[in-house]
């Protein structure tokens, strides 16, 4: 099949707006939700900031028979895709059995249930672990569960490859989609703000360990010192060109290239591959980087990560040749869920002419970019690229455009 | 020692807290000789239930006889005979 793969749907469950239109407000007004850690007492933490989701009731959402076998992400997830569906207008109970598939990506997995069964088991033995402990836990449990609760018996999967997954797993969508099914829901939620989930990411080295939720994440910033984890993330429902039209969907955009690529080992003589990851989803887009509108990148914060992202992004569009914006640091870094997130935004940005600023950040003058910080910048955005890398070496790219774009000099 | 007797209610509350009950279940209904599965109880919901059954009345269950009780009625003779054998011990 070589029909597009659309955007038809969007479910957005963020620190900043649980719903579309209350993230996007919350994004375009700068409303940041990093703050300190109210779920459990962060104190005798290093970090001691999150982005955390407050006001959900999962018990409002979701029928009771789930929820003494969910963790936090995957109630989440299960509002996303439900909202994603209703704004894309597809009933999934109407579609044939087979024509609607699930593929997340997942960072850590339900850690939250699972640390709870963990006390469990060492505080009063393993007759107290729950018998849903057997997959409440697993990566893959977000996708089996909407899976199970739509009738969704298309091809299904879980990607695991820390903030990059949130790509990769719409680009595995996009696969499946090519190959005949009709409707892939795909992104990623992720939430493992409980002490074991955060003594993992700590040991990443990489989380600002500030306390003022202003100067706490401040990617491509001199005074860059690591990030904020969050949680959330967004789902969406890609769906083939074709079905699309044929049921008169509104169309968000089209998910036009994608690449991904593995750094090195550390201390290997080979050059890093983000720029590479770049290059080649321009190219399986059919784009020149001029048609590139704007640019939301990773954002480690680290400064060397933020140097290199930095000069790839130099590199192939030249000093400050567009536009780069990092509407997450409202958010917090929400792992896979992140980039998801950030092609929701992207494609709003299509939608309404406007690009999402960077807040707190004041560019260092080492970069050779075109942040947009303070305030959003109206312009036309025809084509946006949205990059994450995760740790390990994963790097991914994905562009996605307006899907009225023509699309001559595309490769068929 | 444990309570002398397993009722309907006590299983309604321990089903309830270990997985739930579906929106077209009454629980509250003339359940007892309903299929666990025709109630929305997969394997692992009664996995679930068997174990807190287990925790909270200080017994085991045979396996082997509890896959084989498919209703609360069925469930709640299986739970007793224990409760009476471990009295009687």
């Amino acid at each position: 099949m070589t029909g597009r793969t659309l955007v038809t749907g969007l479910g957005v469950v963020a620190p900043t707006g649980l719903g579309v239109e209350e993230y996007w407000a919350a994004t375009l007004a700068g409303r940041g939700a990093i703050r300190r850690i109210t779920r459990f007492d962060p104190s005798s933490y290093p970090s001691r900031l999150a982005g955390e989701i407050t006001g959900f009731d999962a018990a409002a959402h979701l029928p009771n028979r789930l929820l003494p076998q969910t963790d936090r992400m995957t109630r989440l997830s299960l509002v996303a895709a439900d909202w994603a569906f209703a704004d894309a207008g597809v009933a999934p109970a109407e579609l044939p059995d087979y024509d609607v598939g699930v593929i997340t990506a997942s960072h850590s997995g339900g850690f939250e249930f699972g640390q709870n069964e963990l006390r469990a088991l060492w505080s009063k033995g393993g007759q107290h672990v729950s018998a849903y402990q057997s997959f409440a836990w697993f990566y893959a449990v977000n996708s089996g569960q909407i899976s199970i609760r739509g009738g969704l018996r298309g091809p299904s999967s879980v990607v695991v490859s820390d903030q990059a997954g949130g790509l990769d797993a719409l680009a595995q969508a996009r696969r499946q989609i090519r190959k005949g099914t009709s409707v892939v829901i795909s992104g990623a939620v992720d939430a493992s703000l409980c002490p074991w989930g955060w003594v993992a990411q700590l040991t990443s080295g990489r989380l600002s360990t500030r306390d003022d939720p202003r100067h706490a994440y401040l990617p491509f910033d001199e005074r860059a010192a690591g990030h904020v984890p969050g949680e959330g993330g967004a789902l969406l429902v890609l769906e083939a060109e074709q079905h699309a039209r044929e049921r008169g969907a509104r169309v968000y955009g089209e998910i036009a290239g994608h690449a991904s690529t593995v750094d090195p080992r550390p201390g290997s003589d080979r050059t890093p591959t983000f720029q590479h990851a770049v290059e080649l989803a321009l190219a399986d887009a059919g784009s020149d980087p001029g048609d590139i509108d704007v640019v939301f990148a990773d954002a480690a914060a680290v400064p060397e990560l933020d140097r290199a992202e930095a000069e790839a992004i130099t590199k192939v569009f030249g000093v400050r040749g567009v536009p780069v914006t990092v509407p997450k640091t409202t958010t917090g870094r929400l792992y896979s869920g992140a980039a998801p997130l950030d092609l929701a935004a992207a494609l709003l940005s299509i939608r309404d002419g406007v690009i999402p600023a960077t807040t707190g950040s004041r560019l260092s003058p080492a970069y050779d970019i075109d942040l947009v910080t303070d305030t959003p910048r109206p312009a036309p955005v025809r084509t946006a690229l949205v990059l994450a890398r995760g740790h390990g070496g994963f790097n991914s790219a994905l562009v996605v455009r307006a899907a009225d774009t023509p699309t001559h000099g595309r490769k068929a | 020692m444990a309570a002398t007797e397993f009722t309907l209610p006590d299983l309604r509350t321990i089903l309830l807290e270990a997985a739930g009950t579906d929106e077209d279940v009454d629980l509250d209904g003339d359940i007892a000789d309903l299929d666990f599965e025709d109630l929305g109880y997969e394997s692992l919901a009664l996995l679930e239930t068997a174990g807190r059954i287990e925790r909270a009345y200080g017994i085991s269950l045979d396996e082997e006889a509890f896959t084989e009780a498919r209703t609360p009625r069925a469930l709640i003779g299986l739970v007793n005979s224990h409760l009476s054998a471990a009295r009687a011990a």
